[in-house]
């Protein structure tokens, strides 16, 4: 091959064995030498550590030590015992060189390949062909999960007359929640659902300001709102209670509670969707129906109100 | 170069010209020049026994001579190889206990706290290997740090490169390689953080499907598909784990071997050392310098990252918890490679385009796809970027210090400016909390500077290259006067010697 031809050592201290041991050189040694018999000494403790059953942090410790005892062993090693010389290799431009003519054989395989590209037609059904077998192998795909179908995106487990429980499934009293208090609350037999999870909040009395249609939602200052964030899903967990904000841990949205969780800062675009509820006479809570506009973040397509 | 020739003694049997050539052919040495490691033990013997089977030694020793220059800048693509390299070890290990399998358990195991809990049998097997497999933590441990050293080392590696102008021509194909390998580092990364199926990374997944959800037209049967059906689905853990430990680093490998074999065919690039030109390569030769150094920094990486598995928590998921939908971890952190994005997603304004009732582009759509698509597209094509803006279409080989392209050196900063202010206010809770400033006002302020920071930093950089530049260029003006040097009794002696004042004044006549 040329190419090792042209590498040559642009200075080259001559052989090994000629050359005196220098102190630096015997200390290296030494040096290297002690780094090898650590990582010997660590693997053995490793082993140790293994069977009486040791933490992990001497595991690292000892896995550190015979791992960086070879390698820094290796490297005081070719730093100061091996003497490599530099070296200098040509370079060539990546652009290869025109070439003249055309060799009998490459002119054959041109003429072979012309059989190949001249004939448009099959070219363009062979095209065709592979562009068929992909896709026909891509189309299982859709095997992967069901397409979102039917209301699921729109609606919750929240139907009217749900009693209003908790996330262990036990039914929630008034009493539970003191002004100011927050509780995450389910439709009953859902407790744990993903998009039904709601917070009721108790705000106290004379402090709402819900627009007319909204008024009887929210018997006696207790309110409630999907805890989805509509931005991207969080739950909304995060009860300012002196603002009256609740705020999504994620990215910080923050909703107004009393003025129908209206955006007061944050990337969410729009209000929580409100759940419309009714306090019992025995301080239980029913809805009085699934929320009024789909809930959770925005997505292609997302009919606002419901849709029909 | 050609190493010692065979020692005294050697009893080895030449083929001499003529004679029948032996049967055993073991014996036959040949006439070849030795073989690189030839003098060590138990490899000289492989390598002869190889060559007279195949003769790759011949082959090799070519290879083994490959200069390759040296510089310490050069050791950051290598620290990205290597923690690969580590990920591919502690990986190995803990596909052997990770279970990817999200139906819901009852946890009954050694860690009390979470006794009873239901759990996805995922997040039960992490803790199980967390607590019960012996150097299992420390393997999830290494896994977690070397990923976070490995997508680290990229991106310094990238900024080397960047700002040298390594990336010009021949290399602009390798340059998009190694940024396509940033990317599916990100993926690695975010398919493995979220595999726990833990509360934080639960949370994170969530985000993702809302992402996904938002994309016009297609959005929800994308998510659709991708998750399984409606977040949250059970087979988005067995789905992320085939991803992470076949797909990726199936195309992760493969890249890497193309990456490499272009840096073998192109030569690696140097700076612009005495005696470099763009027609050679002055460096050490493969083996054995180069080899050897090579392997001690490939322990010493792995070394670290031990130390960190072994010493430093992170990510501990039984803090945490399992994940469930109406819980989320406060703070909310995701791992720093994340940061960035997730600070685009929280600063952005909650606008959204709708249409007669239909959400054309619902909001996180922009701010979590089109803004990190167009900043990653621009970094992506720069090479031929520019080459259309400087109309620079040669070979490049030598490269360029950073000030010697005040415009590129800029954009640069430009860029990095972007990414940083981006990865402060995916923080902006834990600053707003650690500074005691209102997480509102935090986020007005960085909204600002993702716009101002950049153009800042752009000048600002321009003007200390141009400077730096003139500097450098400019011939050291003679200087009038005598020159003075303190000599060892105290007293001044004038020096004549033009060249040593030059010297002594920090050479700033060298360019």
């Amino acid at each position: 091959m040329t190419a090792g031809m042209e590498r040559e050592p642009a200075r080259y201290r001559g052989p090994r064995s000629v050359q005196r041991t220098t102190r630096i050189e015997r200390r290296a040694e030494l040096f290297v030498g002690l780094l090898f018999f650590a990582t010997i000494l660590a693997t053995l403790g490793l082993i140790v550590s293994y069977v009486i059953g040791a933490n992990t942090q001497v595991d690292g410790v000892l896995l550190a030590i015979a791992l960086g005892g070879i390698g820094g062993g290796i490297v005081v090693w070719v730093q100061y015992l091996m003497h490599t010389p530099t070296m200098i290799e040509a370079r060539h431009p990546m652009q290869p060189n025109p070439v003249a003519e055309m060799s009998p054989a490459q002119a054959a395989m041109r003429e072979a390949e012309s059989g190949f590209t001249r004939r448009h037609l099959l070219l363009g059904m062979l095209f065709a062909s592979v562009g068929g077998l992909l896709t026909a192998i891509a189309v299982p795909l859709f095997s992967l999960g069901p397409l979102p179908n039917g209301r699921a995106w729109f609606t919750t487990a929240w139907k009217k007359g749900s009693r209003v429980v908790d996330v262990n499934g036990n039914v929630v009293h008034a009493s539970q929640i003191p002004v100011n208090g927050i509780m995450t609350v389910f439709p009953e037999g859902a407790p744990g659902d993903a998009m039904a999870q709601t917070v009721l909040l108790n705000v106290g009395p004379g402090l709402l300001q819900l627009p007319a249609d909204r008024a009887s939602w929210a018997p006696q200052g207790f309110i409630a709102y999907s805890k989805l964030c509509t931005h991207a899903g969080c739950p909304v967990g995060l009860f300012r209670a002196t603002e009256h904000d609740l705020m999504c841990p994620c990215h910080q949205s923050t909703f107004d509670v009393l003025d129908g969780a209206q955006v007061t800062f944050g990337p969410a675009p729009r209000p929580l969707p409100q759940l419309p509820i009714q306090l019992q006479p025995d301080g239980t809570f029913v809805a009085l129906g699934d929320f009024p506009e789909p809930v959770g973040p925005a997505f292609w397509n997302q009919t606002l109100g419901g849709g029909a | 170069m050609t190493g010692p020739g065979p020692a005294p003694g050697d009893d080895r049997v030449h083929h001499v010209e003529g004679e029948p050539v032996p049967r055993d052919a073991d014996a036959i040495e040949g006439d070849a020049l030795p073989a690189p490691g030839g003098q060590l033990p138990v490899v000289g013997p492989v390598v002869r026994f190889l060559d007279n089977r195949t003769g790759l030694v011949t082959f090799g020793r070519t290879a083994l001579e490959k200069v390759f220059p040296d510089h310490w800048t050069f050791l950051l693509g290598e620290i990205a190889l290597f923690s690969f390299i580590v990920l591919l070890i502690t990986g190995t290990y803990l596909t052997l206990f990770f279970r990817p399998d999200g139906t819901q358990t009852i946890y009954a195991g050694p860690y009390a706290p979470l006794d009873g809990t239901k759990m996805s049998a995922a997040f039960s097997s992490v803790l199980a290997l967390s607590f019960s497999v012996e150097g299992g933590l420390l393997a999830r441990q290494a896994h977690h740090w070397a990923a976070l050293l490995f997508i680290a080392a990229i991106v310094t590696h990238l900024t080397r490169i960047f700002l040298t102008g390594a990336f010009r021509r021949p290399r602009e194909l390798n340059w998009i390689i190694g940024f396509t390998l940033l990317l599916l580092a990100l993926g690695e990364g975010i398919t493995g953080y979220s595999l726990p199926d833990d509360l934080l990374s639960g949370t994170g997944l969530r985000i993702i499907y809302s992402i996904t959800m938002a994309i016009p037209f297609l959005g929800p049967w994308v998510a659709s598909l991708l998750f399984g059906g409606l977040f949250p689905t059970t087979q988005i853990i067995s789905r992320l784990f085939i991803v992470h430990v076949l797909l990726l680093p199936g195309v992760l490998i493969g890249l890497i071997s193309v990456h490499l074999l272009f840096v073998w065919i192109q030569k690696h690039t140097q700076y612009k050392v005495p005696g470099a030109t763009e027609h050679n390569v002055i460096g050490l030769s493969l083996w054995p310098g180069q080899a050897f150094r090579s392997i001690g920094a490939f322990l010493l990486t792995a070394a670290v990252i031990a130390l960190l598995g072994g010493l430093f928590e992170i990510n501990p998921v039984w803090i945490y918890g399992p994940y469930v939908p109406y819980a989320a971890a406060v703070p909310a952190q995701p791992d720093y490679y994340v940061g960035w994005l997730e600070g685009l997603v929280r600063m952005a304004p909650n606008w959204q385009l709708t249409l007669f009732g239909i959400t054309i582009l619902p909001e996180p759509f922009i701010p979590g796809l089109v803004v990190p698509g167009v900043l990653f597209t621009v970094l992506w094509v720069w090479p031929f970027i520019e080459a259309f803006i400087t109309g620079d279409h040669r070979e490049h080989n030598l490269l360029d210090w950073p000030w010697e392209a005040p415009w590129r050196a800029a954009t640069g900063a430009a860029f990095a400016t972007i990414f940083l202010v981006l990865l402060l206010e995916g923080a902006n809770d834990v600053l707003a909390a650690w500074l005691l400033i209102p997480v509102e006002d935090l986020t007005q302020f960085f909204r600002i500077m993702v716009f101002v920071g950049p153009v800042v930093a752009w000048i600002v950089t321009y003007r200390l290259a141009r400077a730096r530049l003139e500097h450098g260029t400019k011939p050291i003006e003679p200087l009038g006067g005598i020159a003075l040097r303190r000599n060892a009794t105290g007293g001044f002696e004038e020096v004549h010697d033009r060249a040593a004042v030059d010297a002594a004044l920090g050479g700033g006549g060298r360019k």
